[in-house]
């Protein structure tokens, strides 16, 4: 899709006009809907480093998956296809699959699929039956897999939870989990869903969990299609909360008086919470505080492969990599997170911007690689001349000017993280887009190698990993002075 | 029945209409030579005239940073033209053998404009932006070292566009704005960073 935003209608800022706030959200809406409809089929994959789930392919009656994309987030991978057979290297193992057979080697013996592997333009599809034993052959790590709900998790990932009912006034239920969750939260007249899309949550001992209250008898929880999901059933209107972190989440029946004026749409409880699905009986209102949230770019991506970095690594691939791991590291820290790429899909530097814009982070950080020089460059925004701001009006090209000195405060404690870890880093300014027309802390992180020596360590998990920690320590330690985003 | 001098004569005509054609395809290749020829030929200053002292800031891509160079070269006295020659001085650096921060075969400064008051606008040819390399810091430290050394030299610039093959650009080469005017300010504060 192309798209730019033309020089008349290029205005932001808090009081922003129609080129930033409803252009984007139409533009948002054109986008998402018709590649995440509800009924398309995916699969969660749950691992230590990060979290992602795949589109599920329906062929000859069987469902399938791309075997690369399963395990390209979890190590050093590349594939190759040679006339009917597609060879997998992951780290030193190397597997062996032809195309219309069932039959294939992996670590040098025969393994059978359940149904016939599929090589379609240069992609190797494997029956998601098979991934229970196949997965745990290639990983060398246990794997578990929920077929059933299209969830699998690598290692000893999952994460479990805890509810407990106080008979307090007003009432509380308090569910504890064991890592910091980020679900999407609906309410419907007598219930409240959360749906865990990212979090490797796991059922409880048994899937209906019953409380000795009449205002809250019940939760359930149930998985499907890749998400996980906890329903708490109440005759009362419910309001949810995040503390801890984003360890515990606390739901509050709201007092009969309350539900009596609770007659407006329910504003947000978190970044990704979704408004009630039944407008005409506006039940509930949940009310949780806004928290800090950060706005996740992986640069270039599609037809935009960024630079070469060596014959078979592009700077779209290493940028999502580092999206991905940047993700998981700010959210085990308890800091929402929004990516703007998580495929290859390409977006230009107008629509990041208004995307990000319109999501109001409390940062937004935009990933890049090179190969040239060595360690970590960390840039602020090199605003251009001009941009002639009046009144609530911001330039589009300036529109970062506002946020300059919360983006420098975010860059130095970077920075400082990095030089922690005996990471060789620079803070410069840069010309480059979208940080000027950021309305939030931007900040713009390029990774180079850890060492002049080969480009290909930049490819080094261990090190993408550190980096990743390293920014989201950063961004911990200013959260407090980078002010509450509007 | 056709007579026999108008076969022959057509005959002769076919043969010089193909010949004709043989020679303007040879022609057509030998002009494209030429022409690839002249367009990766670095860039030369005037080799007379009096030299005038000037500042370069030249770019180091190890270790990714800007330093001012003095040099004397030929100036002409019209303020376009010692523009125009300050860069390609500055041009003829990145284009020599084992150069600091190397530029493509053929790139070349097509001409720099002074609109008033104090605009610059700063032509590349397509050479230069398609074969240059692709990075924030790389493209950062041309686009510096480009207006700062105009900055240094021509006084009263307060503003500098670039632009390739006289047409707006996004980006030098994925990463560096070309979208808008620097501000020479701001550049001169970024280069202080960048020594």
């Amino acid at each position: 899709m192309s798209f730019s935003i033309q020089p008349a209608a290029r205005f932001a800022g808090p009081c922003s006009t129609f080129g930033v706030r409803i252009l984007p959200l139409l533009l948002l809406l054109v986008l998402i809907l018709p590649a995440g409809s509800a009924d398309e089929k995916r699969i969660a994959i749950y691992g230590a480093a990060t979290n992602y789930s795949l589109p599920v392919l329906d062929r000859n009656g069987h469902e399938y998956v791309g075997l690369l994309e399963i395990v390209e987030p979890l190590g050093n991978v590349n594939a190759r296809v040679d006339g009917t057979h597609w060879r997998l290297r992951y780290n030193d193992l190397e597997a062996d699959f032809t195309n219309g057979k069932t039959r294939a080697k992996v670590r040098g013996r025969d393994f059978d699929l359940s149904g016939n592997f599929l090589l379609e333009g240069g992609r190797g599809l494997v029956p998601i039956a098979s991934l229970a034993a196949l997965l745990p052959r290639i990983l060398g790590t246990q794997v578990a897999v929920n077929e059933g709900a299209r969830r699998i998790f690598v290692g000893n990932v999952a994460t479990h939870f805890t509810a407990q009912l106080n008979h307090t006034n007003p009432l509380r239920l308090v569910m504890n989990f064991t890592a910091p969750v980020n679900p999407t939260i609906a309410t419907e007249p007598g219930r409240l869903r959360m749906v865990f899309r990212r979090e490797p949550i796991v059922a409880p001992g048994s899937p209906t969990l019953t409380f000795d209250d009449k205002t809250i008898p019940s939760a359930t929880y149930s998985e499907n299609n890749g998400t996980a999901e906890i329903d708490v059933n109440s005759t009362a209107p419910l309001m949810a909360s995040f503390s801890n972190e984003g360890h515990t989440i606390t739901i509050t029946a709201a007092s009969p008086a309350a539900a009596a004026v609770a007659g407006a749409p329910a504003p947000v409880a978190s970044p990704s919470t979704t408004p009630a699905s039944a407008p005409s009986a506006p039940a509930v209102a949940p009310m949780a505080p806004r928290h800090f949230f950060a706005v996740v770019d992986a640069s270039h991506g599609g037809d935009d492969p960024g630079v070469a970095l060596a014959s078979q690594l592009l700077e779209k691939d290493v940028t999502l990599s580092l999206a991905r791991r940047l993700r998981q590291e700010l959210e085990s820290r308890g800091i929402s997170t929004l990516s703007l790429r998580d495929t290859d899909g390409g977006l230009t530097l107008d629509q990041r911007a208004a995307f990000a814009n319109t999501a109001h982070p409390a940062i937004y950080i935009t990933l890049h690689a090179a190969s040239d020089g060595k360690g970590v460059r960390v840039y602020t925004a090199l605003l251009p001349a001009g941009g002639e701001n009046n009144g609530p009006f911001v330039a589009w090209d300036t529109a970062q000017t506002a946020f300059l000195p919360a983006s420098q405060l975010a860059a130095q404690g970077v920075s400082a993280e990095l030089q922690k870890r005996q990471i060789q880093v620079r803070t410069l300014a840069a010309p480059l887009r979208p940080l000027n027309n950021v309305t939030a802390a931007a900040i713009a992180v390029e990774v180079a190698p850890p060492s002049t020596t080969d480009v290909m360590d930049l490819n080094m998990a261990a090190y993408q990993q550190n980096v990743a920690s390293a920014v989201a320590n950063g961004i911990v330690t200013v959260r407090d002075r980078l002010g509450v985003p509007r | 029945m056709i007579p026999r001098h108008l076969l022959i004569a057509a005959g002769v005509m076919l043969v010089a209409v193909f010949g004709l054609g043989v020679y303007a395809g040879h022609m057509r290749g030998r002009v494209a030579q030429v022409e690839s020829r002249a367009d990766s030929r670095p860039v030369a200053p005037p080799v007379s005239g009096p030299t005038e002292p000037v500042t370069l800031y030249v770019a180091y891509d190890d270790p990714g940073i800007l330093r001012p160079q003095s040099a004397a070269i030929p100036l002409p006295s019209a303020r376009q033209q010692r523009a125009e020659e300050v860069l390609r001085a500055l041009l003829e650096i990145y284009l020599s053998k084992n150069a600091s921060h190397p530029l493509a075969p053929g790139a070349d400064l097509r001409a720099v404009y002074l609109v008033s008051p104090g605009i610059a606008v700063i032509d590349l040819n397509s050479a230069f932006a398609n074969g240059h390399r692709s990075g924030v810091l790389e493209e950062e430290l041309t686009v510096a070292s480009l207006v700062q050394t105009l900055n240094a030299n021509v006084p009263g610039i307060l503003r500098v566009k670039i632009l390739v093959d006289g047409h707006d650009r996004e980006t030098l080469a994925g990463h560096a704005d070309l979208s808008d005017f620097y501000d020479t300010t701001a550049v001169a504060q970024l280069v202080g960073q960048l020594q």
